[in-house]
């Protein structure tokens, strides 16, 4: 049954500029997974080399932060809206 | 290093940009960047018209530095202020295309802990602001392969009438 993955802005030109993709998921990670097969490029920027999801990449299923669920283990169902919502930092030094 | 894409702002929200770094040193400030991307005659050329990516800074959304441990040498949006900034942005027919923030006594350019943290897309404006006063600003956006920002032109210039 299909889970609906809503792509943020900047990262559109990798996944040939939709704003949102379907797949058939049980699990948010499985939801993931099937995105960045279908958009190979994308996983650079939502993945560290070690496959954890970057600090800075929010997952939310409906409005629930995918942090105080299951992380990427959360159950989806049917009609599920999963949304990637950037979280912005940086500075002057490491 | 080419500058291919430009961005445009006015002298106007500029300045406030400028500001806003001058309000909050010695610690960081930032804010979302709102506004459009177009392909827009650059220059007329022989009578042909030369087209080209660009970007238009609309609007500010100013935002408080989330990092209360290191506001000096970090800055911090959540998720939830961008998912604010976005609705701003849509209010208003547009988008949120970038970011700025300060960077209080350094140089401003970008830090390893800047691209470390960036996403692809968004133009990252950086001002400089030493003792208080700011100084330089740039415009950067991270290559595909996240190895590096390349510079963005900013051309300030009066908004154009809508």
């Amino acid at each position: 049954m299909p889970v609906k993955v809503m792509i943020p802005s900047p990262l559109r030109p990798y996944a040939g500029k939709r704003d949102s993709a379907e797949f058939a998921a049980q699990t948010v990670g499985e939801a993931l997974g099937h995105l960045t097969t279908e958009f190979a490029e994308l996983r650079k920027h939502l993945f560290t080399e070690d496959g954890k999801l970057r600090s800075f990449v929010n997952v939310y299923v409906n409005d629930e932060d995918i942090r105080y669920l299951a992380k990427e283990n959360t159950p989806t169902k049917d009609g599920d809206t999963i949304s990637i919502i950037p979280s912005i930092a940086g500075g002057t030094r490491t | 290093m080419a500058e291919s894409i430009a961005i445009w702002i006015s002298g106007h929200l500029a300045e406030k940009i400028r500001a806003h770094g001058a309000e909050t040193y010695p610690h960081e400030c930032c804010g979302a960047l709102l506004g459009r991307d177009s392909n827009t005659v650059l220059e007329r050329d022989r009578g042909r018209d030369a087209l080209a990516p660009a970007r238009e800074i609309r609007q500010l959304f100013p935002l408080v530095n989330r990092r209360d441990d290191s506001p000096r040498n970090r800055f911090s949006v959540t998720a939830e202020d961008v998912l604010t900034a976005e609705k701003a942005a849509r209010a208003q027919g547009l988008e949120v295309v970038g970011w700025y923030h300060s960077h209080p006594d350094h140089p401003a350019r970008p830090s390893e802990y800047d691209r470390d943290h960036a996403w692809p897309w968004y133009s990252y404006i950086i001002v400089s602001v030493h003792n208080g006063a700011p100084q330089e600003m740039t415009s950067w956006r991270l290559n595909e392969d996240r190895a590096e920002f390349s510079p963005e032109g900013i051309e300030i210039r009066q908004r154009a009438a809508v």
